[in-house]
């Protein structure tokens, strides 16, 4: 089983973005999708960085591809999105306005964010081109080994969420811009100061999301310490780790100790606990009744709810 | 030509009374997943969508059938299914969202019409034109992040008819993309067609406090006497930072009826109304006002003013994304 290291979702520094793709080249993952996922604002901050790190990080032998943005609206954007085509490393499509743009023959990933709920879906991907696909992470483990046993036919490899707050919602408003009082246009990048996103509790004061402009997070992390060995035996071929600003090389070599099973299912989340511990972990999505649950023990065979 | 109205009916009842108030089109869902207002005690079953459509044809109005949540992995063949259904009973276009649904319903079902569902998110004319060239779509239902002069733009680039909704609920987030649901309930609209459900939803009163829950994460909170809203995730109260309050949307609902006349202007074909939840009363007065409104832009009389106020149930009114400080 592979790692992926998925697109930052937040709003970094351009020295920060790109001293985490640098320690990146150093870290036992396999993948690396970079680029603006969230917000087309924040792109000129540090897009002058992109092709140093993807030329580094396949020096350093990752594979590595750019993502799109998840909502394509402007012109900007559109221009934005036809362009990634021609960057030579391979797209990751996060809103099929990316497939559009590229050449009829070539071979793409897609992101969680594109709807994959279903076989019909991923062989139509896969008639297109799509060579590997991170499902969206509210599927239960049962859509999973149906979806991973049909990729396996098509030659599609397929991950899954592995660890971080999870992708729940995007939006033409901006949260960080209307909880300033500004609307997006005027945003001042208000989401600069949160780079992991910024708590969202309810009116008792439980942790519930967490907002990062555009776009609406999990307050939980998603964490597969325990599904691991059931998502391998389905046929899944990597876990997508979700950058965050602090112990992500730890956290990269957590995930590779689990797979490899110099780990036993449990002492990763105790880890990432125990380097963390205001954070809090779900796993609810794979295995669970909801999304935010979290199960302490692993699950013995492949079940669906 | 007048702006085509196009209005829910989430039983046979509602269907009628909205062609009667004289919707052009009505769209309803069978009573099963397959359709995005999976509520108990809502949508048609195969018998009733088969007269509910002759009822409207005979009245002279169109009905689309929205198969619009995303097939669940091992079971396709049920929303398969709800298409070949839909062919047969007559329907004039369906409302679709999933690729592989529409990569299927185009292969198998080449003369039913397809319409692209607002579950699609399609924001921009490239991707609306993609699905136009691949599925044959004839209509796209714009998700509500775009203003108006974003859908006069995509207008004046693609040759797609374009829907868009001006009365009802109103999502905050691109629709077909958001999953907050199934975090906090396990059910979510792009898996299950229900947002929020009422199953989860607990209400408790102490001492004159009235908390309204959804899957044990406190949405409102309101004095006794005060209105309660229904606990709609992203449109709850909550804290971040310093701040408190309704940090994704207040308790709205969108009225663009003073925007029909730049609608058009946009070049809108159909102007969707929300509601398949609603009464047959309900769904009958809003028909009768945006109908009204309609053929008064068509025949260059004043449009009435303020019709649909009431029927909001003392919720605040928005334009949403039309207006760009929205966002």
């Amino acid at each position: 089983m592979e790692l992926t290291v998925g697109p930052n979702q937040f709003f970094w520094p351009a020295d920060t973005w790109s001293a985490f793709y640098d320690d990146l080249t150093r870290s036992p993952v396999n993948h690396v999708v970079l680029g603006e996922l969230v917000c087309s604002k924040r792109l000129p901050f540090y897009q002058d960085r992109i092709p140093d790190a993807i030329s580094n990080l396949i020096e350093a032998g990752k594979d590595v591809a750019l993502t799109s943005l998840a909502l394509v609206t402007l012109k900007r954007e559109r221009k934005l999105t036809a362009e990634l085509a021609e960057m030579g490393v391979m797209v990751e499509v996060n809103d099929l306005t990316a497939l559009t743009h590229l050449p009829r023959d070539c071979e793409f990933s897609v992101g969680p964010l594109v709807n994959v709920y279903n076989e019909g879906t991923l062989r139509w991907l896969a008639s297109r081109g799509a060579r590997r696909v991170c499902l969206p992470p509210e599927l239960p483990i049962g859509s999973v080994a149906v979806l991973a046993a049909t990729a396996a036919e098509l030659g599609v490899a397929i991950e899954v969420w592995g660890h971080g707050r999870l992708p729940l919602a995007i939006s033409g408003r901006c949260y960080h811009a209307r909880l300033h009082g500004r609307t997006k246009d005027n945003c001042q990048f208000a989401c600069e100061d949160d780079p992991d996103g910024l708590d969202v509790l309810t009116g008792d004061g439980k942790p519930f999301m967490a907002m990062n402009g555009v776009q609406t997070l999990s307050d939980s992390y998603a964490c597969t310490d325990h599904q691991i060995d059931l998502l391998r035996s389905v046929g899944v071929s990597a876990l997508r780790l979700s950058p965050q600003s602090r112990g992500f090389t730890r956290l990269c070599q957590l995930y590779r100790q689990r797979i490899d099973q110099d780990l036993a299912a449990g002492d990763l989340a105790t880890e990432v606990r125990a380097a963390s511990a205001d954070i809090r972990l779900s796993d609810g999505f794979l295995t669970g009744a909801y999304g935010a649950e979290w199960s302490e023990t692993s699950p013995q065979s492949t079940t669906s709810r | 030509m007048v702006m085509e109205i196009v209005c829910p009916a989430g039983t046979p009842a509602a269907l009628r009374a909205a062609v009667k108030a004289g919707a052009h089109t009505v769209y309803c869902g069978f009573n099963d997943e397959t359709n995005a207002r999976n509520f108990p005690g809502l949508n048609f079953n195969r018998n009733e969508m088969r007269a509910g459509i002759a009822f409207a044809h005979e009245h002279g109005s169109k009905v689309l059938v929205a198969i619009n949540t995303f097939p669940r992995a091992g079971d396709e063949a049920i929303w398969q299914r709800a298409i070949g259904d839909a062919e047969i009973c007559g329907a004039d276009a369906v409302i679709l969202a999933d690729p592989g649904l529409l990569d299927y319903a185009t292969r198998t079902h080449p003369r039913l019409r397809r319409h692209l569902s607002v579950q699609a998110a399609a924001a921009n004319a490239d991707v609306i034109n993609f699905y136009a060239e691949t599925f044959g779509v004839k209509r796209v239902v714009l998700p509500r992040v775009l203003s108006v002069p974003e859908i006069a733009a995509i207008n004046s680039e693609t040759d797609v008819e374009t829907e868009v909704f001006v009365f009802g609920g109103l999502c905050v987030m691109a629709e077909g993309r958001c999953s907050m649901s199934s975090y906090a309930t396990g059910l979510s609209p792009n898996m299950n067609g229900v947002c929020s459900p009422a199953s989860h939803v607990e209400y408790r009163e102490d001492q004159g406090v009235l908390d309204a829950r959804l899957g044990g994460y406190l949405i409102h909170r309101v004095e006794r006497g005060e209105p309660a809203p229904y606990p709609t995730l992203c449109k709850g109260c909550f804290s971040a930072g310093e701040k408190a309050g309704h940090l994704f949307e207040d308790p709205v609902s969108l009225n663009a009826e003073k925007l029909i006349p730049q609608l058009q202007k946009a070049g809108v074909t159909a102007l969707k109304i929300e509601g398949r939840q609603r009464s047959k009363s309900y769904v009958a007065q809003v028909v009768r006002n945006f109908r009204m409104a309609v053929d008064a832009l068509d025949a260059g009389r004043p449009m009435p003013e303020g019709m649909l106020a009431r029927l909001s149930e003392g919720q605040a009114m928005t334009t949403g994304a039309y207006k760009k400080t929205w966002r």
